[in-house]
């Protein structure tokens, strides 16, 4: 289990260090001056030399390269151009909110997927499965802003139920969450569907059966902990989806969080704000995965024992 | 239990002349759930092409025409021309229907050249990184890993704002944010069957890795790679108008359909229909895609057909 | 291997059979039609007796187990016709439900391949002792008490550590033998093992048998072995089925059917196994192919690969019946026992 935690660590390390370095990478991209996009046009050519210093843009790429990846390490992108505060502080305002509305949409993707998954498995190629297919099938074909827009018209503009916009009260949460939650709602239900049928294919499920145990007990612990397993793994790689379903959860609901930040950064070409979004969000589906990962160690004895 | 099926070869059934006739019948409604799910799903995305090459010019769509006498009507208004919009106007007096067809074109050129790009690149990195394995399979998987830990939407929002707005950049983003997908699939279809008799066959009579790859694997792979990429034409263009949602998409003047739904949220509680139509319109296409590529699982992999 | 012969025969005429299967006729839909499993297939077996069903692999005798077992693929395969007569009720006209009831108390099963057929993520000694806190409501203490019992009964050495390790950790053997000891729990008086050896070593193999022959002698209970190896089961059946195309084409006690088969098949089957007595002769394959269930050859299903076959083998489906001048309890499915064989 111990060297299974210590590889999964490495791994981690090794893909943010490869995440933080794509940003650097992408953000150099840029074919006008950096400092010059930040200062505008109008500046002179003194200030665009100390801000280039500031920005130690002045200095060959490699040393650049560590100063970036030391100070990201301690959580400094520097300042943001446009509200002369550290970008990181500009985040930690948001994070939370935005932490907030993913933890609510996953454990409501959670709780409507999986009794609607196991429904559709357990009745396959009948009417509820059927329906339950049609119906992820199509909300995964809709654009997540555009369920948000189409939720706001009818809850906020025509019934005014809720409120349409920001973070005021609690009501505020519900529509970005089921904004947020419906696409996943889908994917997830398509899994555990098919995982849940792929296991009550296996030769444990027959045994259970010739235990004589209730088909009830065969599901409930046998199939689930075994159908479990691959669904998690897959919620964990999906999480991504959701941290940029967030983005734009946020921007349909101006919702204050990391991801309208991150828009609202590249509109005004706050290039110090895009980088630390980019890698907080980076870090945090590091982390879930990382998480996840080692749930699966712990949900499935084979990993754990391996090596 | 596992040999009790033989292998499910349709021929015609010597029963009883009872269960001939059923068994004629299911195998005839079960052949054709799958035609049907293959052909019409095909005729709908047909249908969006003429539709995206055609309607735009006999609609005479101009994207810089304003016609303020027309503005915001709603669907079946007769306009100052004669003419009737029978999906409504938008803001500055455009015919929705027109649009939202020069939007299909837009949509549909993207995901195709996207699906080129990152299919070509991403089924190269993953036949290589099958066939060779060792260190050339660690390395590119690796990068796939990083490549992963980036949600595929931030990555092409981060590309998209250092690249600024054009179609170009579109396609080039999407094909970096979705190449990874293609690398995946074809790279665990080489590994299962790189130990198949023909390719072992193959490799014994001293066949060369070019001609092993491009003569054995690559056929062998095209089924999954396939059903991969009817999937990902419906992310893609999925993805396409979430990025000109969010303004770092198409630029100003090319409508695609995520710009327009966007340029319709300013206009929610006047004219519902700019935001809303678009969005169905787009669903439609991708469920036609989805449908297509489940369908296209299930005919070429038996093993999960009526399951 | 005579003496338990002998001795089946007394009983033969004193208690009633165990299980009797009565024509079972099992259909499954699949998407390129429905395919007949099972066609009238009959068979009994007695307490201490041990029957084996012999047959390739499509003819049917996995099915015969499901069937019993009420194990049949939801909801492709179901039992269209015929009885299985058990503990005087007919189970086959039961719902699942209720005959599930009877599967581990009256009727276990062990299957072919252990390592899928344990549950990955829990203990062995959880899933062992699983059929009695579910079935005998003891408590969790008491339950893995008894499955250690059972463990060190089916021989897993160290079983008191053991109990808690899962089912990977274990060799192919000790995996079916934790299958065994799961099957004899709560002592049920018919155990179905479906190719029980098939998987294993052959080293292992005997080993597996000899615990199951064990089991048997110290249980009184009866035996179905099923196998496509017709050497895996000569020295511990004492009668056979053989199948063929979700058919019985011929029963008897193993030893008439081994020295006198009346049957082309199971003729066939016994001159393709290479064995002592035939040193230096050549083996006769049997030609042709098992035949697709969708589409059985009419009359005798085995007349496309039968040597002997003639007209009336084309056109007629030939009944199980004593051939003139066979045993008593000798029966065949073939048209032309006594003039060929």
């Amino acid at each position: 289990m111990l060297g299974f935690v210590a590889r999964r660590l490495l791994l981690a390390v090794f893909v943010l260090w490869g995440a933080v370095t794509v940003v650097f990478v992408v953000v150099r991209l840029v074919p006008a001056d950096p400092a010059l996009l930040m200062a505008g046009e109008t500046a002179t050519p003194e200030q665009l030399a100390a801000l280039r210093a500031e920005m130690g843009l002045d200095q060959p790429l490699i040393a650049q390269y560590l100063q970036y990846v030391g100070n990201t390490l301690t959580g400094d992108f520097g300042r943001s151009y446009t509200q002369f505060v550290p970008a990181m502080d500009l985040i930690a305002q948001v994070l939370p909110n935005t932490a907030l509305l993913a933890l609510l949409a996953c454990l409501l993707a959670v709780g409507v997927s999986f009794p609607l998954g196991l429904l559709a498995a357990l009745r396959v190629n009948r009417f509820s499965d059927r329906a339950v297919t049609t119906l992820s099938l199509t909300t995964q074909s809709l654009p997540g802003f555009w369920i948000g827009i189409v939720l706001m018209l009818v809850f906020s503009r025509q019934l005014g139920w809720l409120p349409s916009a920001g973070l005021d009260s609690p009501q505020s949460l519900i529509l970005p969450t089921i904004t947020l939650a419906l696409p996943f709602i889908a994917i997830l239900t398509r899994m555990v569907r098919s995982g849940l049928i792929e296991v009550m294919g296996e030769g444990y499920i027959t045994t259970a059966r010739s235990k004589g145990l209730s088909e009830r007990t065969v599901i409930f612990p046998h199939a689930i902990r075994n159908a479990l397993i691959p669904v998690v793994t897959l919620v964990g790689l999906e999480f991504g989806t959701l941290l940029g379903g967030a983005v734009i959860t946020e921007t349909v609901f101006s919702f204050p969080g990391i991801g309208r930040l991150l828009v609202f950064s590249i509109g005004v070409r706050d290039y110090a704000t895009v980088q630390a979004c980019v890698v907080v969000i980076a870090v945090a589906f590091v982390l879930v995965n990382l998480f996840v990962d080692l749930l699966y160690g712990f949900l499935d004895p084979r990993v754990r024992n391996s090596r | 239990m596992t040999a009790a099926l033989p292998p499910m070869i349709t021929t015609t059934p010597i029963a009883t002349p009872t269960t001939a006739t059923q068994t004629m019948q299911r195998a005839r409604r079960a052949r054709r759930g799958v035609k049907i799910r293959i052909t019409v799903p095909i005729i709908i995305i047909g249908l969006y092409v003429i539709g995206a090459i055609t309607v735009p010019v006999i609609y005479g769509f101009d994207p810089l025409r304003t016609e303020l006498v027309d503005r915001l009507k709603p669907p079946g208004t007769t306009l100052s021309n004669g003419s009737i919009a029978f999906l409504g106007t938008d803001q500055i007096g455009q015919d929705l229907f027109a649009q939202m067809m020069m939007g299909a074109r837009v949509s549909l050129a993207v995901g195709a050249s996207t699906l080129i790009f990152a299919g070509l690149a991403g089924v190269t990195v993953g036949l290589l990184a099958g066939h060779f394995g060792g260190w050339m399979d660690t390395v590119l998987m690796r990068i796939a890993d990083v490549q992963l830990a980036f949600p595929a939407i931030l990555l092409a929002i981060l590309l998209a704002s250092v690249l600024g707005q054009g179609l170009t950049n579109i396609i080039i983003v999407l094909s970096i944010a979705n190449w990874v997908v293609f690398a995946r699939v074809t790279r665990s279809q080489v590994l299962a069957l790189k130990n198949r008799e023909f390719v072992e066959a193959g490799r014994a009579l001293g066949a060369g890795h070019f001609h092993l790859i491009v003569r054995t694997l690559l056929p062998g792979c095209v089924a999954p790679i396939l059903v991969v990429a009817t999937v990902e034409f419906g992310h893609v263009i999925l993805a396409e108008a979430a990025l000109s949602f969010l303004g770092v998409g198409v630029p100003i003047g090319v409508p695609s359909l995520g710009s327009t739904i966007q340029a319709g949220t300013a206009y929610l509680t006047s004219a519902w229909w700019i935001s809303t139509l678009p969005g169905i319109a787009l669903a439609g296409l991708v469920l036609a895609t989805g449908v297509l590529g489940d369908a296209l699982r299930d005919f070429y992999d038996p093993t999960l057909r009526g399951a | 291997m005579t003496e338990p012969a002998t001795a089946r025969v007394d009983s033969l005429e004193g208690d009633p059979p165990l299980l009797r299967v009565e024509g079972l006729e099992v259909e499954f839909s699949t998407s390129a039609g429905v395919l007949r499993a099972l066609d009238g297939v009959s068979f009994e077996v007695r307490a201490g007796e041990t029957l084996a069903i012999l047959g390739e692999s499509g003819s049917g005798k996995s099915v015969t187990a499901q069937a019993v077992m009420a194990l049949l693929p939801q909801p492709a395969g179901s039992i269209v016709g015929g009885r299985i007569w058990y503990g005087g009720r007919d189970i086959a006209a039961e719902p699942v439900k209720q005959v599930r009831k009877l599967c581990a108390t009256e009727i276990a099963m062990i299957f072919q391949d252990p390592l899928s057929s344990l549950n990955p993520v829990f203990r062995v000694g959880d899933q062992v002792a699983e059929p009695f806190r579910r079935r005998r409501g003891m408590d969790k203490r008491q339950a893995l008490g008894k499955a250690l019992e059972l463990l060190k009964r089916v021989g897993i050495p160290n079983a008191e550590t053991r109990i808690r390790d899962y089912p990977h950790q274990f060799s192919g053997g000790q995996r079916q033998r934790i299958m065994i000891a799961m099957a004899i729990a709560l002592k049920p008086r018919l155990l179905i093992a479906d190719e029980p050896t098939t998987a294993l070593d052959v080293t292992v193999q005997a080993q597996i048998m000899d615990l199951l022959a064990d089991l048997q002698a110290e249980t009184g209970m009866g035996l179905i072995l099923i196998s496509h190896d017709l050497g895996v089961v000569a020295d511990v059946a004492q009668r056979a089925a053989i199948m063929y195309a979700g058919r019985v084409v011929e029963t008897g006690s193993i030893r008439e059917i081994y020295d006198h088969p009346a049957h082309p098949y199971p003729k066939g089957l016994l001159e393709s196994i290479p064995s002592e007595g035939a040193r230096g002769q050549r083996l006769t394959p049997i030609s042709g192919s098992p035949p697709n269930l969708l589409a059985v050859p009419s009359g005798c299903p085995f007349h496309p690969r039968c040597e002997f076959a003639i007209d009336v083998c084309r056109t007629d489906v030939p009944m199980l019946r004593r051939p003139e001048g066979w045993e008593a309890g000798h029966e065949a499915a073939c048209h032309r026992s006594e003039e060929v064989l």
